[in-house]
C-alpha cells in the first residue's frame, strides 16, 4: 500500500486491474485504492509478471503493506492479460465510483449493460434512498489535511517572504497567444506561474528537496504539485510532472487533465507521492495574497493571489499595472531568507519574459 | 436551435462541471462563477464544453458576456442566429 500523503496510514484494496500471471510494464495502474484524497489508481514501479496477489478487494491494510509480488523478468514481451478479474462483476469505472458514493455492493447489482455489465443506471437504481458517503470521507479528508498541517507546523521552521511581480507583459502576452490557440488549447495564468515557478527552482535546487530521515534530499527532477480544490470540499495537490520541462501547451492540457482527474477520480498514485514542491492559488477567490503551509516532506510552497489593478512607477510615472503577490514559505533547515529571496526575484524575471518560458 | 434549446444546452456544459449543483435554482441574472463555484479552469472548460456542443469559439474578451446565465445565453443565441424567443 503506497504512502501518498504525509500522514497516510492506511487504504483500502478496491479493486485489481491485472490477475496473476499477467504481464506489466512499469508506469501501468495495477490496481485501485481507497484513500482520504479519493480513489487512486495504483502504478507499478518495476515490470515483470504478477506472481501472487496478497491482498483481496475490500481490505484495509496499513501503508507499507506488499499488495502483491511480481517476478522481474528481463525483456518480458508477452502482452499483458485482459484486465478484468475473474468472478468479479463487470463494471465501469464511473459505475464503481458511483456505487462507493452511494454505498452500494456491487455484487448486489443486476447490469443492464452489455454482458451484464454494471451500469451508472443500474447502481443508482439500486441505491439506498440516502447516500451515507460523501460527508464522512470529507470529515476523514479534513482530518488529515489537519494532520499534516500541525506536523508541519510543528517540525518544520518556516520562514515566509512575499513580492509583488508586474504581470502586464505576461498578460498582454497571454491574451495575444490565446488568440492564436483554438479554445481547447488557450493558457491561464496559472500555467505561466507553474512553470515560472519550476524553472526557478532550477535556480535555486535547495527548495525542490525533500526531507526524509533527517536530512534534505535534493530531487533531480521538478515535480510540481498544483494544489487542487475539490467541488464537494478539501483539497489534493497532485504532481504536473517533470514541470520545468514541459512546454505551455503541455503544461496546461496537463494541468486540465490532472483537475479532472482530482475532482472526479483516477489520480495516479505517483501523481500523489512525487510533488517536490507546492503551488498554490487563490486568486479566483478574490485573495490577493496566499501565505501557505509546508506540505512535508516538502520544503517550500510558492502562493498566487489574484491579478490585480494597482498603480505602479514605470519609468518616473505612476501607471495602472496588473500585479500579483506571489509568496513564499519554506523550510529554515534547508534555505534561508536569502536564497528564497532569490528564488522569488528568479520567478518574477521568468515572469517578464513569458514567450522564453 | 431555440433559445430555449441554446439554455438547455449550457444548463448541460454547466451541470458537467457542476455535478453536484441545483440547475433548477440558478438564477439567470446573478453571477455564475458566484453561484456555481466557478474557478478560471471551470470557466475554461464551460467555453470549451459549449464550443463543442454549440460549434461555437467564443474569444476570451466575451468571457465576460458569461457572467450570467441570461448573457451568456443571449450571446449565443445571437452567435447562433436562433429565431424563437424563450
Amino acid at each position: 500500500m503506497p504512502i501518498l500523503g504525509a500522514d497516510m496510514t492506511a487504504g483500502t484494496l478496491i479493486a485489481w486491474r491485472v490477475r496473476p500471471g499477467a504481464v506489466v510494464q512499469r508506469g501501468d495502474t495495477i490496481a485501485e485504492v481507497e484513500t482520504d484524497k479519493g480513489l487512486i489508481d495504483v502504478e507499478v514501479f518495476v515490470g515483470g509478471v504478477v506472481e501472487k496477489i496478497l491482498v483481496e478487494p475490500g481490505a484495509t491494510v496499513p501503508t507499507g503493506t506488499v499488495l502483491a509480488l511480481i517476478r522481474e523478468e528481463a525483456g518480458a514481451a508477452v502482452p499483458a492479460a485482459p484486465p478484468v478479474a475473474a468472478g468479479r462483476p463487470r463494471i465501469s469505472p464511473l459505475a464503481r465510483r458511483l456505487a462507493e458514493d452511494l454505498g452500494v455492493d456491487p455484487a448486489s447489482v443486476t447490469g443492464t449493460g452489455p454482458d451484464g455489465a454494471i451500469t451508472r443506471e443500474d447502481v443508482e437504481r439500486a441505491a439506498p434512498a440516502a447516500p451515507a458517503r460523501g460527508r464522512l470521507d470529507l470529515a476523514r479528508m479534513r482530518q488529515t489535511i489537519g494532520a499534516a498541517m500541525a506536523r508541519s507546523k510543528r517540525e518544520i521552521p518556516h520562514y515566509y517572504l512575499a513580492t509583488t511581480i508586474d504581470l502586464a507583459r505576461a498578460r498582454a502576452w497571454l491574451a495575444e497567444e490565446n488568440t492564436r490557440r483554438p479554445v481547447t488549447e488557450r493558457l491561464l495564468p496559472g500555467v505561466l506561474f507553474v512553470k515560472a515557478v519550476a524553472l526557478a527552482l532550477r535556480e535555486v535546487p535547495e527548495l525542490n528537496t525533500v526531507w526524509r530521515d533527517g536530512e534534505a534530499v535534493p530531487s533531480a527532477a521538478v515535480h510540481v504539485g498544483v494544489a487542487v480544490t475539490l467541488r464537494q470540499g478539501g483539497l489534493v495537490a497532485p504532481a504536473l510532472h517533470d514541470a520545468d520541462r514541459a512546454s505551455l501547451g503541455d503544461l496546461m492540457r496537463a494541468l486540465r487533465d490532472l483537475v479532472q482527474r482530482a475532482r472526479t477520480g483516477g489520480l495516479r498514485s505517483s501523481e500523489l507521492s512525487d510533488p517536490t514542491v507546492t503551488v498554490t492559488s487563490l486568486g479566483d477567490q478574490g485573495v490577493e495574497t496566499v501565505v501557505g503551509i509546508v506540505y512535508p516532506p516538502q520544503v517550500a510552497i510558492v502562493g498566487f493571489g489574484r491579478i490585480v489593478e494597482r498603480p505602479w512607477v514605470v519609468e518616473g510615472r505612476v501607471v495602472p499595472r496588473p500585479v500579483v503577490t506571489a509568496t513564499l514559505s519554506a523550510d529554515h533547515r534547508v534555505s534561508d531568507g536569502h536564497r528564497g529571496g532569490r528564488f522569488l526575484a528568479a520567478v518574477d524575471r521568468l515572469l517578464q519574459q513569458p514567450e522564453r518560458l | 436551435m431555440t433559445r430555449d434549446e441554446i439554455r438547455a444546452t449550457v444548463l448541460r456544459v454547466l451541470g458537467a462541471i457542476a455535478p453536484e449543483a441545483d440547475l433548477a435554482a440558478l438564477r439567470d441574472d446573478v453571477d455564475l462563477r458566484e453561484q456555481l463555484d466557478l474557478d478560471s479552469m471551470d470557466v475554461l472548460n464551460f467555453v470549451v464544453g459549449l464550443h463543442a456542443a454549440l460549434g461555437v469559439e467564443i474569444p476570451e474578451a466575451d468571457y465576460p458576456r458569461f457572467a450570467t446565465l441570461a448573457g451568456g445565453v443571449e450571446y449565443l443565441t445571437a452567435r447562433r442566429g436562433a429565431d424563437a424567443p424563450a
